[in-house]
């Protein structure tokens, strides 16, 4: 389930090709469009807030960019030419790109050419090796972070000359072309399931299938510190504060991680749910037996999960405060549960917990 | 019906091979590496300096080398040390070690259970609940996501 949150509405994709806006109503969500345009799956979504539109990719390896024309959301093509699922979608900070990764083992990033009236893209090719599974932008409208499946952490340059003028120099180099590669990770294995920047734009943190985190520090060279965590791979890596990361993936709950740039050290936070303890409840015989006959064990533990989330994280979303001082995120999973948690709250509630 | 008279060969070809896309790894020069030290080891074991062992034989892992024979050698003498362990010590065995150490034993161990020979199962379980209380869930998926293993 993918989904984009503005402050009243959301818009997401129950896994079908449709996406689904709602509007907040009190305290609950109301249905209020249906956009149905994707032949395939939607695989990505991004509400630009300034422009207000919408641009969604899917399975059926194209885009739309949807704009509001009253109260009616109408599409409008994207020829991304790839020939493989769009995977993931980006609005760049202006709005006036946005990236999309694909199975093409490419990313199109596409601008508006006004004098054709339509969206044009340029692919980003070299040295991508296979599926790109994220993309995050820098601020400064250029920089595109990009995972992907060949197991590396990508900084592209993104400079598209029809719409912006040459990019000031950067912690990450400063001779920005088209398609150049300013940043590429090293000392982690698996595919890269989530990549975010930093609010300045100096760091970028990336999730990989190998259980591990890792920041890496722009400059002459690039520094990469790397934790390699106890838990099941992580999906999903935000920046909360310049120095504090929040991530999330198959374990089903958020958990912090904090980066001090002095030391060089990326050490775990701790986890972000803490389930009330339910109260332990004893069994009765037929219980046990019951247990014994199903599951092979009389063992009074029951096989749920205590956390919010019933199934793997696959997105974190800052709602309020930005990446530098956010105060309210928002987790989505495969449970397909939306859940919306409190900065401050968190801190107050659990005692070691430190956000730097 | 008539058999199939003309060559079926091509059913038997790796079409992988030919794909112009196929990932292929980095090279990362394993030529020079030998393995844990056959005699520095052998020489701890028979001193009865066991955690000393244990570190001898997690030391110059054969991870980049494509020689199939230095790989078979270092995980027999890890084998070798695991097994002279006492259960009681193998606690100590794994705490010994740092969070790479961990990690890599565990590779030692899933490399062990693909080749059990009599009672080496048992032992690499007794050294697997040790290692996975050390290093989490997040250490066997090293071992399973790491594309050049021991």
């Amino acid at each position: 389930m993918h989904f984009v949150q503005m402050k009243t509405k959301i818009a997401l994709c129950p896994n079908n090709h449709d996406v689904h806006i709602y509007k907040k109503e009190g305290n609950g969500w109301t249905k209020t469009q249906v956009l149905k345009e994707h032949n395939g799956q939607v695989t990505g979504i991004d509400w630009a807030p300034e422009s207000n539109r919408i641009v969604t990719c899917g399975t059926d390896r194209n885009a739309y960019v949807w704009t509001l024309k009253g109260d009616v959301w109408k599409p409008t093509l994207v020829i991304l030419r790839i020939n493989r699922a769009a995977r993931c979608v980006k609005w760049s900070p202006k709005e006036n790109k946005f990236a999309v990764g694909s199975g093409s083992r490419l990313i199109s990033v596409c601008y508006f050419e006004q004098e054709n009236d339509w969206w044009v893209c340029k692919h980003i090719k070299k040295p991508i090796r296979s599926t790109i599974l994220c993309l995050d932008w820098h601020p400064n409208n250029i920089l595109l972070a990009a995972g992907s499946c060949d197991f590396k952490c990508r900084i592209f340059s993104a400079y598209i000359k029809e719409v912006e003028e040459k990019p000031a120099p950067t912690p990450w180099g400063s001779k920005m072309p088209f398609g150049e590669v300013m940043f590429e990770s090293t000392g982690t294995a698996g595919w890269v399931h989530g990549v975010c920047f930093s609010e300045s734009g100096n760091r970028v943190a990336w999730a990989s299938h190998d259980s591990t985190v890792a920041v890496a520090e722009g400059g002459k060279t690039a520094v990469i510190t790397s934790l390699s965590s106890e838990t099941l791979p992580l999906l999903c890596v935000t920046f909360i504060t310049e120095n504090s990361l929040v991530a999330a993936g198959h374990d089903c709950y958020p958990a912090l991680f904090v980066y001090d740039g002095e030391k060089g050290t990326l050490t775990f936070g701790g986890k972000l749910d803490v389930p009330k303890q339910s109260a332990q409840k004893g069994l009765t015989a037929r219980e046990r037996f019951q247990n014994l006959d199903k599951k092979a064990t009389s063992d009074t533990k029951e096989a749920v999960l205590e956390s919010l989330h019933k199934n793997s994280i696959s997105q974190i979303s800052i709602l309020q405060g930005g990446k530098a001082k956010c105060a309210k995120f928002c987790t989505t999973g495969m449970d397909g549960g939306m859940a919306i948690w409190d900065v401050k709250t968190l801190e107050s509630a659990m005692k070691d917990l430190k956000i730097v | 019906m008539s058999k199939n008279t003309v060559s079926d060969r091509f059913r038997k070809v790796d079409v992988d091979e030919y794909d112009e896309n196929k990932f292929v790894d980095e090279e990362d020069g394993g030529e020079n590496q030998l393995g844990p030290d056959e005699a520095e080891v052998d020489s701890l074991i028979r001193q009865g300096n066991l955690m000393g062992a244990l570190q001898a034989v997690l030391k110059n892992p054969p991870i980049n080398t494509k020689n199939q024979n230095v790989k078979d050698r270092a995980e027999g003498l890890v084998l070798k040390v695991l097994s002279s362990f006492k259960a009681s010590d193998i606690e100590k065995g794994v705490q010994s070690l740092d969070k790479n150490g961990v990690d890599l034993l565990m590779k030692y161990i899933y490399k062990g259970f693909e080749r059990p020979s009599e009672n080496s199962s048992a032992i690499l379980l007794q050294w697997h609940e040790k290692a996975l209380s050390a290093g989490g869930v997040g250490c066997i998926v090293r071992v399973l996501t790491a594309r050049k293993t021991v």
